[in-house]
C-alpha cells in the first residue's frame, strides 16, 4: 500500500551524526530556556505555549501518520473534543484544572477509540475520508448547540484554576512564564510516554505494519487491532493537547474542531518530517511562527498557508528533519 | 402540513441534486485516481463566478454552457501542473496538495470577486412560480432538477457507450491492467479530472441561481458530498447517486420535524451505514480497503 518515497530512505541501523542523548539535551535545554531567549528574538511566551500545544497534538497524530502509516485527516475532532471537554468541565462541573484535563482527554480519546472500531478495516484515502466526515460531526454539534457550547462564538466564562492544595498551590492563572512551565511539564510527560511507546515492541509492530502490512500479517501481528490501538492512543494524546489549548486561551471555539485544523496538524507532521520523532514539533514551530507572522502582515494569509501546503508537497515531501536524515545516510 | 412536507420534499430533492452532482465528480476522481479533491467545492464556486462574469456578454444560457467548460479547462491545467505529480505517492500528499490548493482558490475568488455575496441574474420566466398553490416551486427549481437529471443521464451514457468512458470504468477496477493493454492512463486521468470539474462547474452555475455567490459557497456542499460517497459506497457511481439523494431527502425531512438536527441526521446515517454495512449501500466488497 504505502509505496511512497519516504519509506525507502530509512536504513535499518545507522550511526547518527549527533548522538541521541546530545540531541535530547539540546532540545530540552532549548525548550526550558524559552522564556529567556525568545523575547530577545522578538517573540512572546504565549507563542511558545501554542507551539507546545500544537506540537503535542501533531506528535500524537504522528504516532498514527508517521509510525503506523495510516492517514487520519480528522484529528481536530479529538483536539477540539479535548478542549470542549476541559472547558465544559471547568464551566459547569468543577473548578479543578487536573480534573478538567482528565475529562477532556477522556472525552476526546474515547470518542476516537469508539470511532476507530468502525473504520479500522479501511485504508488509505477511504480511511481519511471517514475520519474527516466524522470530525465534522462534532464541529456541527458544537456550532449548533448554542445553549450548551456557546455556538459559533465559542465557549467562554471559564478559566484556569490553581493546581494543588494549601501551601503547595501552584497558581497558573497568570499567563506568562509560570504557565509556560506548566505546559512544558505536561508536554514533557506526554512526549516521554510517546517516546517509550514508539521504542516499545508495540511501536515496532506499528512500523512493521507501515512498511509491509501483508508481511506483518504473516508474522501474526494482529494488524487491525494494532492500527485501532494506534489510532486510539494518538487520539488520547491529541485530546490532551486540546485540553491544554482550552487552558491556554481560557476559551474553546468550533474552529478547534474544524477539518482545516486537521489539515494543519497533518502539514506540521509532513513539514517537520513525519518519519522522525521530533519532526512534528519542528513543523509545528515553523507553522505557528509563520502563521503568526503572515496573519499580522496581510489579510490574504489563506493563500500563503495554502501555498506552503502545495510547496511542501511538491518540493519537501520528506520534511525538514527527513532531508537531514537522507543526507546523513547517503 | 401537506404543503409543508411537499415544500421540504422539493427542497430535499434540490439539495440532493446538488449533492449528487458534486459527489459524482468527486467520486469519479476518487475512483480512478485515488485522490480526494478538497478543492472540488472551490471548482464549484469558480463555475458560479465565471457564469456571473460571462452572463452579461453571453446571456444566461451561454454562460450556463460555457462556464462549466471553462471550469473543466482550468481543472485540466491544475491536474497537469500539480495533481499528477502525487499519483503514485502516499495518499497524505494528494490530500495536502488539494487541501492547500483549495485555500489558494478560495482566497483568489475573494480577491477577484470580493468577499460579499453576489446574485446571478436569471431569465425572467424562470423566477416565476409554477402555480399559485405551489408558490414555493419556481420554474427555476424545476429547471435545475431537469438539468441535473440530464447531466447525470449523460454522464452514465458517456461512461457506458463511449470508448473513453469504458476505459474510465475499467481503470476504476484495475488501472494496472488497463495501462498494460496500451491505454494512455495519464491522459485518462487528466480527462477524468476535467470531467469531475465540469460537473462541479455545472452545479456551481445552478447553485448560484438559487443561493447566490460567495467565495466559500462550496464548503457547505463538500462534507455532505463526502458522506454521500461513503453512504453510497466507494467505487459505485450509482451508489453515490442514491447516497446523495438519500441524505438530501433525510436532511430536508428532518428539518420539518426537528430543524436543529438536520445537519446531524446525515452524520447519523453515515455512522449507521459504517456500522451495519461498512462498504456502503452499493459498494463493492474490498473497494474501500
Amino acid at each position: 500500500m504505502s509505496t511512497d518515497v519516504a519509506t525507502v530512505a530509512v536504513p535499518a541501523a545507522r550511526q547518527p551524526a549527533v548522538p541521541r542523548w546530545a540531541r535530547l539535551v539540546v532540545i530540552w535545554a532549548l525548550l526550558i530556556a524559552v522564556p529567556y531567549w525568545l523575547p530577545l528574538l522578538g517573540g512572546y511566551t504565549a507563542l511558545a505555549g501554542r507551539v507546545l500545544v500544537f506540537g503535542l497534538a501533531a506528535m500524537g497524530l504522528n504516532l498514527l501518520l508517521g509510525f503506523t502509516g495510516v492517514l487520519s485527516f480528522g484529528h481536530a475532532a479529538y483536539f477540539g473534543l479535548g478542549a470542549y471537554g476541559a472547558g465544559l468541565t471547568l464551566r459547569y462541573l468543577v473548578h479543578s484544572t487536573p480534573l478538567a484535563m482528565l475529562a477532556g482527554t477522556l472525552l476526546g480519546g474515547l470518542a476516537g477509540t469508539l470511532f476507530g472500531l468502525l473504520i479500522v478495516r479501511r485504508r488509505g484515502v477511504y480511511f481519511a475520508m471517514c475520519t474527516i466526515a466524522f470530525g465534522q460531526l462534532w464541529y456541527y454539534l458544537a456550532y449548533s448547540w448554542n445553549d450548551f457550547t456557546g455556538g459559533f462564538d465559542g465557549l467562554r466564562d471559564f478559566h484556569r484554576e490553581p493546581i494543588g492544595f494549601g501551601a503547595l498551590t501552584f497558581d497558573i492563572a497568570e499567563g506568562g512564564t509560570r504557565f509556560y512551565f506548566f505546559l512544558l511539564a505536561v508536554f514533557a510527560i506526554a512526549v516521554t510516554l510517546l517516546g517509550l511507546l514508539v521504542r516499545s515492541p508495540f511501536g515496532h509492530t506499528l512500523r512493521a505494519i507501515r512498511e509491509n502490512e501483508r508481511r506483518a500479517r504473516f508474522l501474526a501481528i494482529p494488524v487491525e487491532r494494532q492500527i485501532w490501538l494506534s489510532f486510539s492512543i494518538s487520539c488520547f494524546f491529541t485530546a490532551l493537547a486540546g485540553t491544554l489549548y482550552a487552558l491556554l486561551n481560557n476559551f474553546a471555539d468550533p474552529l478547534a474542531l474544524h477539518y482545516s485544523l486537521s489539515g494543519y496538524f497533518v502539514v506540521m507532521c509532513v513539514m517537520g518530517g513525519m518519519r522522525t520523532f521530533w519532526g512534528p514539533l519542528l513543523g509545528a514551530t515553523v507553522f505557528v511562527v509563520l502563521q503568526d507572522y503572515i496573519s499580522s502582515m496581510t489579510v490574504n494569509w489563506m493563500s500563503f498557508v495554502g501555498t506552503i501546503f502545495v510547496l511542501v508537497v511538491l518540493f519537501f515531501p520528506r520534511g525538514l528533519l527527513g532531508m537531514r536524515r537522507l543526507r546523513g545516510s547517503a | 402540513m401537506t404543503q409543508l412536507i411537499l415544500f421540504n420534499v422539493t427542497n430535499g430533492l434540490i439539495i440532493g441534486a446538488f449533492y449528487v452532482l458534486m459527489a459524482l465528480g468527486l467520486s469519479l476522481i476518487l475512483n480512478l485516481s485515488n485522490v480526494i479533491n478538497f478543492a472540488h467545492g472551490n471548482f464549484l464556486a469558480l463555475g458560479g463566478y465565471l457564469a456571473f462574469t460571462l452572463s452579461p456578454a453571453l446571456g444566461y444560457w451561454g454562460a450556463l454552457v460555457v462556464s462549466p467548460l471553462l471550469t473543466a479547462l482550468i481543472g485540466l491545467a491544475v491536474e497537469r501542473l500539480m495533481i499528477r505529480r502525487v499519483y503514485n505517492r502516499d495518499p497524505v500528499y494528494s490530500l495536502l496538495l488539494t487541501f492547500g490548493f483549495a485555500f489558494v482558490m478560495q482566497d483568489v475568488a475573494r480577491y477577484v470577486w470580493g468577499p460579499n455575496g453576489l446574485p446571478l441574474g436569471l431569465p425572467d420566466f424562470l423566477s416565476q412560480p409554477i402555480s399559485a398553490d405551489l408558490f414555493f416551486i419556481t420554474w427555476y427549481r424545476v429547471f435545475m432538477v431537469t438539468v441535473v437529471i440530464v447531466a447525470v443521464l449523460g454522464l452514465f451514457a458517456f461512461l457506458r457507450y463511449t470508448r473513453v468512458g469504458v476505459r474510465i470504468r475499467a481503470g476504476t477496477l484495475d488501472l494496472e491492467t488497463v495501462a498494460s493493454l496500451g491505454v494512455n492512463i495519464s491522459f485518462l486521468r487528466t480527462f477524468n479530472f476535467a470531467l469531475g470539474c465540469l460537473l462541479a462547474g455545472l452545479s456551481g452555475v445552478l447553485a448560484a441561481g438559487q443561493i447566490g455567490l460567495n467565495p466559500n459557497m462550496g464548503d457547505d456542499l463538500l462534507m455532505p458530498s463526502f458522506i454521500a460517497i461513503i453512504v453510497g459506497g466507494v467505487g459505485s457511481l450509482i451508489g453515490t447517486l442514491f447516497g446523495g439523494l438519500l441524505i438530501g431527502m433525510a436532511a430536508a425531512l428532518t428539518s420539518v420535524f426537528f430543524p436543529a438536527a438536520s445537519e446531524a441526521v446525515i452524520y447519523a446515517i453515515m455512522m449507521l451505514v459504517l456500522l451495519v454495512r461498512p462498504r456502503g449501500l452499493m459498494g463493492e466488497e474490498g473497494m474501500m480497503s
